[in-house]
């Protein structure tokens, strides 16, 4: 095989993949049908997931648990420092240990963070992979670095890249005339709020099998997008596309770190060609932390003018983000889009840093700037008196870019405040932050969310009805723990009168019909229309069929029960075992998720509203109850919609009080790369949670009218819990994690300035 | 743990010693059947202590028995995946941490990550894969799907090994000790929540309530 390429190298294709994703038909239809508003019996309901037995019984296969005949077990060497150029790698010694067939350089001349991979080596088992991952020779010229952000944006601090300064401006973006609107405000205030680098540790780390049949990779992978890694290997490895298949079956989470192609599974690729025989790769906890991803920090300095009756006259951020040797993430959604507001400026900086490549973490830069801005506002609320969710009544609107831009297709954050509000009782919250007294104080707060989840057109679906009457729904989609197997059978059931139990669901190949990855909140609104389409193809044929035997127009049945019926003489009826039977060989239905129709803005939106417990005396946090009411189109299966928002929220839980990456300056080395040091929310940790949905039909984004889900319940949970801490105890605290120090700091500052 | 009736046969070198110890699958390439019942020792200031680098066990796992030669660095975890096959059981941390791999070793619910599996010899051993009874799941299998105590499903199986053996012990838990006693295993997901509704109702259920 020829060099393979360098991810970095083919990265920005990666990274734009979704809105090149759009463009895969040379023109994509626009939505055509009226969206469906009739009542479902399957389709919202609370509905277990199909696939719960296998999980339930440990017979799931992920790809952890999956093991080829002659598989081998790769490892990979990691770079002990944080910067250096590769003098010299010597493999022969690792070569001639016994059980070792294959060893090879990974073409890296220079490494630019601990745990930069630069060799790999395949033997019959781990643990002698392991020992001769020892034996490779390498000859390092460690290089000056700059592992924290502080150090990095030093004057005169060693340069990360070669190419581009360590701070590098990614975003400027303004409406408006923000000096006017300062100038017009009663009141202005400016506060700096910090977030820290996240990592994502899905539970199964990631993983990869490669197996070469001649010329034909075929790759089992822990990913979120079959055909995204599909695409990224064909490119690493210099092979056509068609050359390539992979399939996931199960994932053990991913949160966003296995959307694309990894390190790890191109030379998985390498080793397999190089041994002959199939390798498969699982990366250990720590390279999980070091190496596959994280959520880039953030410093976010808001500054904003208000009138006294709540206008917001000018809001203006400047964001230092870092995502290590990568671009940090866009924060500037919330503040751009969310409020009514006509001058508005942004500007972001990435500051590159000598550290693990950043990977988009469930609702990238959302998570970040939400916790800035939605804090900044209830700070502004409370200077001039008012209620934070009535600043945030005041400042709604339903077109996009604060109002300045075109209208939403449907928004129901309203409707959000509303259950929020009532559900919490937000009537309870100290009229004034800190009101309260005592040792252990009371506190609410909320704070709203924006995301996107309109899907994307071109993803597909087929129904395959077989003569004995069983049904497959087939698309290259992926069920990331969301449950899209589930609700593609709900879909096609409904469509077709039959019970989700009776539909074989086929994802996770890219053998299937494309579909985009799993990530964005874009599973269900592409999949579900396209499965819709489908099944309604397959209903329609099934009903032209009947209609000589029922002896009434294809228009008069309906499919329910099993059965084919007529609607005006429901006496007329035939079994849909039958009807299958006379198409007398399989007969396959296609369905496409067509585009968007232009001139209005597509987003999900919810607010949460959050009680509190804050202990002046230790600075703990205790969250007690949360309420979510989110808007997200027709929801699909209600059961898993109402986990995932579970899920988002216990994340968000452990995001603001908990979890932080920590690097030694000193060395570069992470501190914590496990489960334990780095902190998770557990058990102990969680609150009463409720999660509502506002029940709306988004008339035009989709057959379905329905949005996604999957980022919108982790948006906005942290700035919610920082604001009921500020009314607990009447001090913001404007960097997460809030743990008990900065807590009991933040109190002693209010303290002092009394 | 077994005592010391282990005679000492075939005495090898040191060197070939920690090659077994270290090298083990290489030193199983070479000369399994020499070191099958290799048993060395250390002296310490006690007296002589045996050490196996390689030693029979007979586990009884889900009521099957398995005669299986193991290393003595090799974890119960590794056993039940790499060696029975029955991968229901997770390697998350791999270091004691989340709680993934709990399986229940003589109806006492432990890592198997931390667990060596010569310590197993002779213990009886349930994983997930022995929960069900035939095809009847067990009540906590069954509300798990119910009451979609889950997401991904990797963090499943040691959840509810967990939560099988508590309930035998406490088969009327409140809501707080649901809590407490699932504390040591880690749902990344973070489906908490759902998890305590399934193990209460399960709870229930088993009461006949």
């Amino acid at each position: 095989m020829a060099k393979h390429r360098h991810l970095e190298d083919i990265k920005n294709s990666n990274l734009s993949y979704i809105e090149t994703a759009r463009d895969t038909r040379p023109e994509i239809p626009a939505a055509s049908e009226e969206m469906e508003q009739q009542e479902f019996k399957i389709i919202s309901t609370h509905t277990p997931r199909v696939d719960g037995h296998k999980i339930v019984t440990g017979k799931a296969p992920y790809t952890h648990d999956l093991k080829l005949r002659d598989m081998l077990h790769g490892k990979i060497l990691r770079s002990p420092h944080p910067k250096a150029e590769i003098v010299s790698i010597d493999l022969s010694q690792a070569e001639s240990l016994p059980g070792v067939k294959a060893a090879i350089e990974l073409g890296v001349k220079k490494v630019s963070y601990l745990g930069d991979r630069v060799a790999a080596v395949a033997a019959a088992d781990e643990q002698t992979a392991e020992n001769a991952l020892k034996l490779i020779k390498v000859e390092y010229n460690p290089l000056p670095y700059a592992v924290t952000e502080e150090k990095s944006k030093e004057e005169g601090s060693p340069q990360v890249h070669e190419k581009r300064k360590n701070i590098h401006k990614f975003n400027d973006q303004k409406r408006g005339d923000v000096e006017t609107g300062f100038a017009e405000a009663d009141v202005t205030a400016e506060h700096t709020y910090r977030t820290p680098v996240e990592i994502h540790h899905p539970a199964e780390t990631h993983a990869s099998i490669a197996k070469w049949d001649g010329d034909r990779l075929t790759v089992w992978d822990s990913t979120q997008g079959v055909h995204s890694v599909r695409d990224g290997l064909a490119q690493a490895l210099n092979i056509p596309i068609s050359k390539v298949k992979v399939i996931k079956h199960y994932m053990g989470g991913g949160f966003g770190s296995k959307l694309f192609v990894s390190e790890h599974t191109v030379a998985a690729a390498l080793l397999a060609k190089q041994a002959k025989q199939p390798v498969k790769i699982v990366l250990t906890r720590r390279e999980n932390a070091l190496c596959v991803g994280n959520r880039p920090s953030s410093l976010q300095t808001y500054k904003g003018g208000v009138k006294k009756d709540g206008t917001l006259t000018a809001l203006s951020l400047i964001n230092y983000t870092s995502g290590g040797i990568e671009q940090g993430d866009r924060c500037a959604e919330p503040i751009w889009d969310v409020y009514k507001c006509a001058n508005v400026s942004v500007k972001e900086y990435s500051v590159y840093t000598n550290t693990g490549p950043q990977r988009p973490a469930r609702a990238p830069g959302h998570v970040q700037g939400t916790f800035g801005f939605e804090g900044f506002l209830d700070e502004l609320a409370n200077q001039i008196d008012m209620d934070p969710l009535e600043l945030r009544r005041k400042n709604y609107t339903l077109k996009n870019q604060g109002d300045t831009g075109i209208p939403y297709s449907s928004k129901g954050l309203e409707k959000c405040y509303e259950l929020g509000a009532e559900n919490i009782g937000w009537h309870r919250r100290n009229k004034k932050p800190g009101d309260g007294t005592g040792t252990v104080r009371h506190g609410l707060g909320m704070a709203s969310q924006i995301w996107w989840g309109g899907g994307v057109p071109g993803t597909l679906a087929d129904v395959r009805i077989y003569p004995d009457g069983s049904v497959d729904v087939i698309s290259g989609t992926q069920d990331i723990g969301c449950g899209t197997r589930t609700f593609m059978a709900m879909i096609t059931a409904e469509t077709l009168g039959l019970e989700p139990q009776d539909i074989t669901v086929k994802i996770g190949n890219t053998d299937y019909p494309w579909a985009i990855l799993s990530g964005g909140s874009l599973t269900v609104p592409s999949v579900a229309p396209a499965v819709r389409r489908a099944a309604l193809e397959a209903a329609n044929h099934l009903k032209e069929m009947a209609t000589g035997l029922l002896k009434v127009p294809a228009s008069d049945i309906i499919l329910s029960d099993k059965k084919l019926m007529s609607k005006s003489n429901p006496e007329k009826t035939i079994d849909f075992t039958k009807i299958a039977r006379n198409l007398r060989r399989e007969t396959v239905f296609h369905g496409e998720r067509l585009g968007l129709p232009q001139g209005y803005a597509y987003n999900s939106f919810g607010a949460h509203f959050v009680e509190v417990e804050v202990n002046t005396k230790t600075g703990q946090i205790r969250v007690i109850k949360v309420v979510a009411a989110h808007e997200s189109g027709r929801i699909m299966n209600k059961q898993t919609a109402e986990s995932q928002v579970i899920g988002g929220i216990t994340q968000g839980i452990s995001t603001a009080l908990f979890e932080q990456r920590i690097l030694d300056e000193a060395t570069g080395t992470l501190v914590n790369p496990n489960m334990r040091d780095y902190k998770i929310a557990t058990a102990m940790d969680m609150p009463e949670i409720i999660p509502l949905f506002v029940d709306m039909v988004d008339p035009r984004i989709n057959i379905l009218g329905t949005k996604g889900l999957g980022e919108p319940p982790r948006i906005p949970i942290a700035a919610a819990i920082a604001n009921a801490v500020f009314n607990a105890v009447g001090v913001h605290v404007r960097e997460i994690p809030m743990t008990p120090d900065k807590v009991l700091n933040a109190l002693r500052q209010k303290e002092a300035s009394l | 743990m077994e005592k010391t009736e282990h005679k000492k046969v075939n005495p090898v070198s040191r060197r070939d010693f920690i090659k077994g110890f270290g090298g083990g699958a290489v030193g199983a390439a070479i000369a399994p059947k020499l070191l099958a019942q290799e048993v060395n020792s250390i002296q310490t200031k006690r007296g002589e202590i045996p050490v196996y680098s390689r030693k029979q066990i007979t586990l009884s796992v889900n009521d099957q028995k398995h005669t299986l030669l193991v290393e003595s660095r090799e974890t119960l975890l590794d056993v039940l995946r790499e060696r029975l096959n029955l991968t229901g059981t997770k390697r998350i941390c791999n270091q004691g941490e989340c709680g993934g791999c709990t399986v229940l070793v003589d109806n006492k619910p432990i890592y198997a990550c931390l667990y060596l599996a010569v310590l197993a010899d002779g213990k009886k051993i349930k994983t997930i894969e022995g929960l069900a009874e035939g095809d009847k799941l067990h009540p906590v299998q069954q509300t798990f799907i119910d009451y979609d105590g889950y997401q991904c499903g990797f963090c499943t199986p040691g959840f509810i090994m967990a939560a099988t053996q508590f309930l035998q012990s406490n088969p009327d838990p409140s809501p707080g000790e649901i809590q407490k006693a699932l504390s040591g295993n880690i749902c990344r997901c973070g489906n908490y929540v759902r998890i305590h509704k399934s193990v209460a109702e399960a709870a229930k259920k088993m009461r006949g309530v």
